[in-house]
């Protein structure tokens, strides 16, 4: 049985030990491309948001690959990825491909809903203890990168010697691809964080700004330009708001079961946000807010928001943004981006803003 | 010997260069179409500005701004790169220290940038759609075969301007068209245009954006006195369009550059002979992976300058003297 998903930010490491683990064939589709986009957006309705054409592209490459079982997330509330999984299945349908399609749900309550996808599976693998070995790997294995990229873009735009930090980031990530048991994970993962400490760095503090939005444009480097790089190039430290495995963490394992004292990234959101937005809007509308009030509060420069044109959730997050601005004299950038967004006018517009905070910061220093 | 630093904005209309001299004043200004020929155009310009250089003075320092900003940077050898977003703020500030508020229409983008306290706090640039900028006044000129520099004197002249739809540049013309049609008189569509494409920059790029004056209006469609009419109408209150308006891109990018050299204590400018260099510049797709990037490289005396427009940075990185574009 050969397996397939979409690709979004470095998911397709731990994705691929999952299912090797189970003992099946994992195709990861090709790294997104032009290609990807084009085939994506050739079949995807017109006013469908980016995420939806990159993951129908890779899905279409990964079948001519010879994919059978394709696996999808899905989601709640207003935001129309919970709906993708099934457009998506209907399209390749239609293009004429053979394949089987799974799409996990997020727990939110619905049992059924959370279950019924994953027992159908067991007519494939019946032994529990098997998958659970293959998951707690997979699981190390994200959250080891995770751990890492955070120490990473730290580091990065401190460094003395320009592209010191990115070497060892990417021989991390290639030595995680390879390890095959949580004690390997766990020691490269020490050993790496030993080694981006011994990093030389210089001694004055950075721009710091926080990146907030849709979860596909903040972890999808394709996307979103290689925005972490390109700032970090450019001296400014940028904090990533949301990490996949927090994330997951949250959606996946029931409220009742998960440890108690962790407060998700989504309920601690929800604090934040509390007077600027108080309900449930999709997406991550609140998560978008709440972080933007968090790293305000922190002390931060600046604050980037990413989104796909036409997303709902940050929208709405957007026309709250203002406010937060004004209220805790924070500038705040929003980009959108879709398949017709030209690289030019975003640097352009980056530049912009590390010169505004640049500006800012030593009007702050004189007084 | 006087000193004077030198500002090149290469955008996608026209090409600008200020020259400044050491107690900040505007020596020369320059303003030439780009006509898609950006090489070209710097190479005129800076030949029209070396007949006009009195002899007794020395460019110190360059610098280059608009969307041509890292090839003009490669050709003359720059001393500064800056965004047009900052460029402008910066001869915004300089001509008024109090100014609030920018707005600031080009060729083919249109910006507002907020201040307060000297430094900018906001700024936005439009993203979907070009309708109401420069390139689009021009083509509507020509269609009415007004030359571009009477457009405004004429909507000056109109009475009751007529309404019309400036959501989209295609829709605006088609409108435009029929109110021809119907027999309106131009004055009043030609005013009419104004206030749509007022109304739009407003809708776009105001959006969400605490609007105060001063206010300073610069860019090539400064120069339409009705479009100046409009904003002030919108507004309700004085927009101020400086002496330099069509350069200031220029302008602040000479100010930037100026700062730049007197830190760093030398110039990289290759001097007025880059004029007679005979420039080549090819693209072809690099074929590592399936982005098939157009990967644009530019040469003088077969010596390779630069080379961009590739995502991994297999060939823009294998370049050193050249300031990396991503």
């Amino acid at each position: 049985m050969r397996v397939t998903f979409p690709h979004m930010g470095r998911i397709d490491i731990p994705g691929y030990t999952f299912f090797k683990r189970l003992g099946w064939d994992v195709i990861i589709p090709p790294p997104i491309t032009k290609k990807t986009i084009e085939l994506g957006s050739r079949y995807a309705p017109e006013f469908a948001c980016f995420p939806l054409k990159i993951n129908l592209g890779n899905m279409i490459e990964a079948l001519e690959l010879g994919a059978e079982v394709i696996f999808m997330a899905g989601g709640h509330g207003p935001c129309r990825f919970g709906y993708y999984g099934e457009v998506e299945k209907t399209i390749l349908k239609d293009l004429g491909y053979n394949f089987e399609f799974y799409v996990f749900e997020p727990y939110a309550g619905r049992f059924k809903k959370f279950f019924q996808p994953i027992c159908q599976l067991f007519k494939y693998e019946k032994n529990l203890l098997k998958i659970y070995n293959a998951g707690k790997i997979a699981w190390e294995q994200g959250k080891a990168i995770d751990v890492i990229t955070k120490s990473v873009y730290r580091i990065w735009p401190r460094e003395e010697i320009p592209g010191t930090t990115k070497r060892l980031y990417q021989s991390a990530i290639a030595k995680i691809k390879k390890a095959d048991s949580v004690s390997t994970i766990r020691y490269i993962v020490d050993d790496t964080l030993k080694q981006l400490g011994e990093i030389k760095i210089k001694k004055e503090t950075p721009l710091k700004v926080a990146l907030v939005g849709e979860i596909y444009a903040v972890l999808e480097p394709y996307m979103n330009f290689n925005l972490e790089d390109f700032l970090s190039d450019r001296g400014v430290e940028v904090t990533r708001t949301i990490y996949i495995t927090d994330w997951a963490e949250e959606q996946l394992i029931p409220k009742k079961i998960r440890q108690k004292k962790k407060i998700g990234h989504h309920e601690e959101s929800k604090r934040f946000a509390c007077g600027y937005l108080d309900h449930f809007v999709g997406g991550h509308g609140i998560e978008t807010v709440g972080t933007a009030v968090k790293y305000a509060q922190a002390g931060y420069d600046g604050v980037i928001q990413v989104l796909p044109f036409t997303c709902m959730p940050e929208i709405v997050a957007q026309s709250i943004l203002p406010s937060i601005s004004r209220d805790y004299e924070i500038p705040i950038l929003t980009i959108i981006i879709d398949e017709h967004s030209g690289q030019a006018g975003l640097i352009t517009r980056l530049e912009a803003f590390i010169d505004l905070l640049q500006w800012k910061r030593s009007k702050k220093e004189v007084c | 010997m006087e000193k004077c630093y030198l500002g090149i904005d290469v955008g996608s209309v026209s090409t600008n260069l200020v020259l400044l001299s050491e107690n900040d004043e505007v020596l020369e200004s320059i303003y030439l179409r780009t006509e898609g020929k950006p090489i070209a155009t710097v190479q005129k310009a800076l030949n029209i500005l070396q007949q006009r250089l009195p002899s007794n003075y020395r460019i110190k320092g360059v610098g280059s701004t608009g969307s041509a900003r890292y090839l003009t940077n490669v050709v003359v050898g720059g001393d500064c790169v800056k965004n047009e977003i900052t460029a402008h703020a910066v001869a915004a500030l300089h001509i008024n220290p109090q100014v609030r508020t920018v707005i600031e229409i080009g060729g083919q983008d249109s910006k507002i940038i907020i201040l307060q306290d000297g430094i900018v706090t906001d700024f936005a640039m439009n993203t979907v759609c070009a309708a109401g900028t420069g390139s689009f006044l021009d083509q509507q000129a020509n269609r009415l075969n007004i030359p571009i520099q009477d457009l405004g004197e004429i909507a000056l002249q109109s009475t009751s301007p007529v309404r019309i739809a400036g959501r989209c540049a295609v829709f605006a013309e088609s409108d435009m068209i029929h109110k021809q049609q119907m027999g309106y008189s131009i004055p009043d569509i030609v005013y009419g245009l104004c206030q749509a494409l007022v109304r739009n920059y407003l809708n776009n790029l105001g959006k969400g954006k605490d609007i105060n004056s001063p206010i300073i209006f610069q860019g090539g469609v400064a120069a339409n006195k009705g479009m100046k009419k409009a904003f002030e109408e919108a507004l309700k209150t004085e927009v101020i369009v400086p002496k330099y308006y069509n350069v200031m891109g220029a302008l602040g990018v000479a100010l930037i550059a100026k700062e730049v050299v007197v830190k760093k204590g030398y110039t990289n400018f290759y001097g007025f002979n880059i004029c007679n260099y005979d420039y080549k510049t090819k693209s072809f797709n690099c074929n590592g992976c399936p982005n098939i990037c157009k990967i644009v490289e530019i040469t003088v005396e077969k010596e390779v300058l630069g080379r961009w427009g590739d995502r991994c940075g297999k060939w823009s990185q294998s370049i050193k003297r050249f300031d990396k574009l991503a």
